[in-house]
């Protein structure tokens, strides 16, 4: 079980890290602003996400999860409301047309 | 081992390369995002030194609340008229700032290179008094007991700059409502924000005040997280500022320093020492400061951000 | 699983670090306001990883910290910049 457990850590938290490379390469490469936001909020939603799902098998309460669960939520909510708002600001300064 | 000496150099040369942004970056705002992002950096660095209360105040204060004074600054700058060239510096101001602040930073160096070896610290005295605090956290013993009045003077200093901010208020604008006045926005992400994060940040803040008895967190912290669920929806036009002659806002600002100040003076008369707490009144007396602080710092530090009041058009 | 999860906390922060360039060059306010954000989520995961890593509820407590004050600092940042007029209508 504590097998099953930790290979799910292992391959979550891998995954979690190749979106948070993705996200940082997309923020130095792409090559307009608009396209580096979205390359952002994939680092935000799935990066975080995937290393939280990874940690939860190594929790050992419910409130622990909860916890960690809490985190993620926190940041979606909160990535949530500034793309649009970091777009708008954007699209004020002149940057997509 | 190798791995680790890596990125942590990687986070030293970071933190570097931030603080020479932030300073040489021309633009304003530029700046003031640079300087957010340096914080940030510098709490990791603080969390990475094993230092996790240094890292919740830097994180708190410095990053967040600091960060977003600066922008707001940055802001009210917009509406004013360019400085006019002869209020520049002189070069021979210029090289004087320049030659005072080589010194200092050579002085600091210096000061840092020339520890002596075992570094001198009271830790182990901390450590042997700790049980008479009824404190599990050793850095909130100090703040609180054995140095409670360096925290003392901290609070009074933020009530000082609250009354430093509303002297700048312009002509005509004395007992106006605190800071320029921000546009309604009803929805859209914004609105959502500012109404969805603040219950979910005071429960976060009441969470840090209390662990702090016993692990990292405090008044501080908590003060700057409340201060930041009250300028979300603030920023969003939802929730009016403040006027600054309110009676309200002026007892809140001052019952925190007002009852630490009164908790010493009893102990003046108690135990024959100011700030003095009697024998196992400690916690529940120390309890009531931290509670009470956090309420006059969260205020002082929402309004510090705000501003003083514009004059009416 | 303490080596893995701690080694994967020095690589996200090691990975976010590469985004500073970002904060530093712009050129938009928005370019560094996310690289900012990214810097912050970043942080947030590293935390979490080493708080297991090390069972160190300090930890999470700066990760929550953190993550209300980056989702703080992140809306004033868009809400401040110069031009915005957040009236307007979403994209």
């Amino acid at each position: 079980m504590s097998l099953l457990a930790d290979g799910v850590t292992i391959l979550c938290v891998l995954a979690g890290l190749v979106f948070f490379a993705a996200g940082t390469v997309g923020l130095l490469r792409f090559p307009d602003t608009a396209s580096r936001l979205h390359a952002l909020t994939k680092a935000d939603h799935l990066g975080l996400g995937l290393v939280v799902l990874g940690l939860l098998p190594q929790m050992d309460s419910l409130a622990g999860i909860l916890r960690l669960l809490a985190f993620w939520a926190l940041v979606l909510l909160a990535s949530a409301a500034t793309g649009p708002m970091i777009a708008r600001l954007l699209r004020r300064q002149g940057g997509i047309t | 081992m190798i791995p680790a000496l890596a990125a942590d150099g990687l986070l030293a040369a970071g933190i570097l390369a931030l603080a020479l942004g932030c300073v040489a970056t021309r633009r304003a705002f530029a700046s003031a995002a640079l300087f957010i992002a340096y914080g940030l950096l510098l709490a990791l660095a603080w969390a990475r030194l094993d230092a996790p209360d240094v890292a919740l105040t830097e994180a708190s204060i410095g990053a967040g609340l600091s960060g977003v004074l600066l922008l707001g600054g940055v802001r009210r700058l917009e509406g004013l008229a360019e400085p006019s060239p002869d209020a520049e510096t002189g070069p021979l101001l210029t090289i004087l700032i320049g030659i005072g602040c080589a010194a200092l930073t050579v002085a600091i160096g210096a000061a840092v290179l020339l520890l002596p070896d075992p570094t001198p610290s009271l830790a182990p005295q901390v450590a042997a008094n700790l049980a008479t605090t009824d404190l599990g956290n050793p850095v909130t013993a100090v703040l609180m007991s054995f140095r409670a009045l360096d925290t003392l003077l901290e609070s009074a200093v933020v009530l000082l700059a609250v009354v430093c901010v509303w002297a700048l208020t312009p002509e005509g604008g004395w007992g106006g409502v605190a800071g320029l006045r921000q546009p309604v926005v009803r929805d859209g992400p914004l609105a959502l924000l500012a109404r969805v994060l603040p219950p979910l940040g005071i429960v976060i803040a009441i969470h840090i005040l209390w662990v702090g008895a016993d692990a990292p967190g405090g008044k501080f912290q908590a003060a700057a997280v409340l201060a930041a669920m009250w300028l979300m929806p603030w920023m969003a036009g939802l929730a009016p500022a403040p006027r600054i002659d309110a009676r309200w806002l002026r007892l809140v600002l001052a019952a925190g320093p007002a009852l630490f100040i009164l908790i010493g003076l009893g102990g003046a008369l108690a135990e024959g020492a100011f700030l003095a707490y009697p024998p196992g009144w400690a916690k529940p007396l120390i309890l009531a400061i931290e509670i009470v602080l956090t309420a006059s710092i969260a205020v002082a530090l929402a309004l510090l951000v705000m501003g003083p009041p514009e004059p009416p058009r | 699983m303490t080596e893995f999860l701690l080694a994967a906390a020095l690589l996200v922060l090691v990975t976010v670090l590469g985004g500073l360039v970002r904060v530093l060059r712009g050129p938009a306010d928005a370019d560094r306001i996310m690289a900012a954000q990214l810097l912050g989520t970043g942080g947030i995961a590293a935390l979490l990883l080493a708080g297991v890593a090390m069972a160190a509820p300090a930890l999470f407590d700066l990760a929550l910290i953190l993550a209300v004050l980056a989702a703080f600092a992140s809306v004033a940042m868009a809400r401040l910049a110069p031009g915005d007029d957040p009236r307007e209508p979403g994209p």
